[in-house]
């Protein structure tokens, strides 16, 4: 107590030698390191303390966009030290002393990048992927994808905003399956009232927060009676408990069409884990494709940052064209989530200026530059350079 | 072809929304349909007495539904008087009623209908959510045994939507899946929902969907699934429509993950040819693929049967707000009711009615709200009436 009380005052002291103290940043932010205030023009200096993120790079093309992250954070001087993992279930290091190993780190360190662990299609025994059993053991039943268009690169639909949230631990992807006699396979979908409540909850808190005006629940309650009814008269009842948001609900067939003729009218979609899959590609389609959306997941305790889309786009392994911007994106959220919003900022501000500019820009988006140039332009764009 | 086919316009889109058994003698008149595309504009007089349909009058069960239902019905009973089409209809309502045992069935009189006729036009039907029977579009789906239920989407010059040329057809199995209606509550809280994935099924779909690709000169199927994370069950299916593929050569089979097939079908819908997916998945791909081409309001649907029965239907909403008031669309039932006339081999009727809507959408004179304009039903199908009695 008599530290941190010290820690506070020594804070004080380096402000008001500074030319215009910080005060508000200091009231938002009272755990984070002292050292890293500065003056509000000049970079922080270089904190005293990094932390410590696991990052698994993943199959196909992660390691290439964990890579660019790594560059741009290093041109950024990121107070941010990765730990990785190298996890695949397609190349021989599916051990499941590995997955404890990771899942032990995303513990300790409660904050971790992902890429796109492939899973291999065929059956083998095992019903659950390893993306699946960390999504299960790390409880992490929100995924959140931010579905922004990028100002500058124009789509057939643009000013795109919406927020895409989706259960992702139980429904469909229960990996509950048996063969019940030769040639018929019964498959499981679980719907509890819990889970449902709980990302009903997890909905309207994010609208909340955000100043998000409308929440639709996206579902099939017309087929499945009984399991999307559950979960549709979950998001009734938390609704009412949010009387300032508005509460639609919508059929998924219906969602999609309507995405795809006039995606301006959705706002917040919470939805079970099938339809949030479908949805989340969806969407980010209609923005440019799985290489420009970030996304992040998380529990009560943890938060993953990943693509949006998640693809191992395994076909460009190697060949130096994928689009780094998801990746960075996701980035800069998670030195957001850090409360490291300076740098945050700049990750991200680089990445939009890059766009914007247009000169820049890989195949997916219609341009002929490589990865590494557009990490290239991302960090000469970044603010702050650091002193070499 | 491909190229040929937008010159020519709607005039060669002939073959697309023809399915089924009739249409696979086609097959062995390929070089027929090709000239045909070739040349575009020109009639097709080699279908005219090709069947004996045409012959004499054939009966249809007509099930108009419910809301706007009623109105789009007289709409396409007009523009078929209008094109001396030889098709009789048979009126049937269709209400859930329960039968002996408390078991919920259609009509007798309309499966009694349908069992001669084997043809049926259908309207929208309305489904009440969590109301105590099953949807009726699902226990007509049962009863006969539709287990195809195909969707082709075709850009329509005039109307215009972020996408233009697509085209595409759609392939999904009806019977089983995601929408077996098998679940139960296994404690309060704690819902079981069945998917039920078989060989026989999934190994029927698959044929059907070569077939379809091969009878209407289309290049390739794709399988849709995620046997990623259903690995038994969508596992299943992959691997039935990989053993159909061994037999059909010629056409180029894929395979993709739900999810990439939704990235790309809003970027670059012009890759996809004919796509092949479980119940749920094309549930959904075909909305979707609808949304692309302007929505369900232009988008027909056939389905097709064990045993020769096919109903053909619009897929749009019931419109409760609008019934009544002659304000209805009645594009997507007048081509569903093309994409029969195709089935029972009247090519030649379909093709003037089909040229002939298209036209009058393309014209933008005589619309009705949903497309654009003003006009009333009425005024809509009097429009294409004329246009058809011209092209006589």
């Amino acid at each position: 107590m008599a530290a941190a009380l010290r820690g506070i005052l020594v804070t004080l002291a380096k402000g008001l030698n500074g030319t215009s103290p910080q005060w508000q940043q200091l009231a938002a932010r009272p755990l984070s390191t002292t050292t890293r205030l500065g003056g509000p023009e000049a970079p922080p200096a270089r904190a005293d303390t990094t932390f410590k993120v696991t990052m698994v790079p993943g199959d196909g093309v992660g390691p290439e966009l964990m890579t660019a992250v790594k560059d741009v954070f290093k041109a950024g001087d990121v107070p941010v030290e990765f730990e990785e993992f190298h996890l695949s279930e397609v190349q021989h290091m599916d051990s499941d002393e590995k997955l404890e190993e990771v899942l032990t780190s995303m513990k300790t360190n409660r904050v971790a990048m992902k890429g796109k662990i492939n899973t291999p299609m065929e059956f083998k025994g095992e019903l659950s992927s390893f993306e699946m059993k960390i999504r299960r053991r790390l409880d992490l039943f929100a995924n959140v994808v931010h579905v922004n268009s990028l100002p500058g690169y124009s789509t057939r639909h643009n000013n795109l905003d919406l927020v895409i949230i989706r259960e992702q631990t139980e429904g469909e992807y229960s990996s509950l399956e048996h063969e019940s006699v030769p040639g018929v396979i019964e498959c499981l979908k679980i719907i509890t009232r819990e889970k449902s409540r709980r990302i009903a909850k997890f909905a309207f808190d994010y609208a909340t927060k955000n100043g998000r005006k409308k929440v639709t629940a996206v579902h099939k309650a017309n087929i499945m009676k009984l399991a999307d009814g559950l979960f549709l008269n979950c998001c009734a009842e938390v609704a009412e408990l949010y009387p300032k948001i508005q509460y639609q609900n919508i059929i998924i067939d219906n969602c999609c069409m309507q995405l795809v003729q006039n995606p301006y009218q959705f706002d917040v979609l919470v939805m079970p884990n099938l339809y949030g899959n479908i949805i989340d590609n969806l969407a980010a389609g209609l923005v440019g494709g799985a290489g420009v959306v970030p996304g992040e997941s998380y529990s009560s305790e943890y938060a993953v940052f990943e693509t949006g889309a998640r693809h191992p786009f395994a076909q460009a392994v190697g060949r130096n064209i994928a689009n780094p911007t998801a990746m960075l994106l996701s980035a800069a959220n998670m030195l957001h989530h850090l409360n490291l919003e300076y740098h945050s900022n700049m990750v991200s501000d680089a990445v939009r200026r890059v766009i914007k500019q247009g000169k820049v820009r890989t195949r997916d988006l219609g341009g002929y530059s490589t990865t590494g140039d557009l990490v290239q332009a991302v960090v000469g764009n970044l603010r702050h350079r650091p002193m070499s | 072809m491909r190229i040929a086919d937008r010159h020519t316009g709607s005039q060669s889109r002939a073959d697309l929304y023809s399915t089924g058994p009739n249409s696979r003698s086609m097959a062995s008149n390929a070089w027929r349909s090709m000239f045909s595309h070739a040349v575009g504009a020109v009639k097709r007089p080699a279908f005219c007495s090709r069947s004996a349909f045409t012959r004499g009058l054939k009966t249809v069960t007509l099930i108009p539904g419910d809301g706007i239902g009623p109105e789009i019905s007289v709409a396409v009973m007009k523009i078929f008087e209008a094109a001396k089409t030889p098709i009789q209809w048979e009126e049937r309502k269709v209400t859930a009623i329960q039968g002996p045992g408390g078991r919920w069935i259609i009509p007798p009189d309309c499966k009694e209908s349908m069992d001669r006729n084997l043809i049926g036009l259908k309207g929208p039907l309305k489904t009440p959510i969590a109301a105590g029977h099953p949807s009726m579009n699902l226990l007509l789906r049962k009863t006969f045994d539709l287990y195809a239920n195909v969707r082709p989407c075709v850009s329509i010059e005039g109307y215009k939507t972020p996408y233009t040329d697509v085209d595409l057809v759609t392939i999904r199995e009806n019977t089983e899946g995601e929408y077996s209606g098998i679940e139960h509550i296994i404690v309060d809280g704690v819902v079981q929902s069945i998917k039920l994935i078989t060989e026989d099924a999934s190994r029927r779909i698959a044929e059907y969907a070569f077939e379809y690709a091969r009878n209407n000169q289309r290049n390739s199927v794709t399988a849709v699934h995620k046997a990623n994370i259903m690995r038994m069950s969508d596992g299943l299916f992959l691997r039935k429509c990989r053993e159909v593929a061994e037999n059909f050569k010629d056409i180029k089979f894929t395979e993709m993950y739900l999810d990439t097939v939704c990235l790309n079908m809003v970027q670059d819908p012009t890759q996809f040819d004919v796509l092949v997916m479980p119940n749920l998945y094309g549930d959904i791909l075909s909305d979707l693929c609808a949304g692309l081409i302007g929505g369900l309001g232009v988008t027909p649907s056939g389905n097709i049967g064990a045993n020769g029965v096919a109903i053909f239907e619009s897929v749009h909403g019931t419109a409760p707000d609008i019934a009544g008031l002659d304000l209805a669309n009645p594009t997507a039932l007048l081509l569903s009711a093309v994409m029969m006339l195709r089935h029972m081999g009247m090519h030649d009727y379909g093709q003037r009615i089909e040229t002939a809507c298209f036209n009058t959408i393309r014209d933008k004179k005589v619309l009705t709200g949903d497309l654009g304009g003003k006009s009333k039903c009425s005024e809509f199908t009097e429009e294409i009436c004329n246009r058809v009695k011209d092209t006589d």
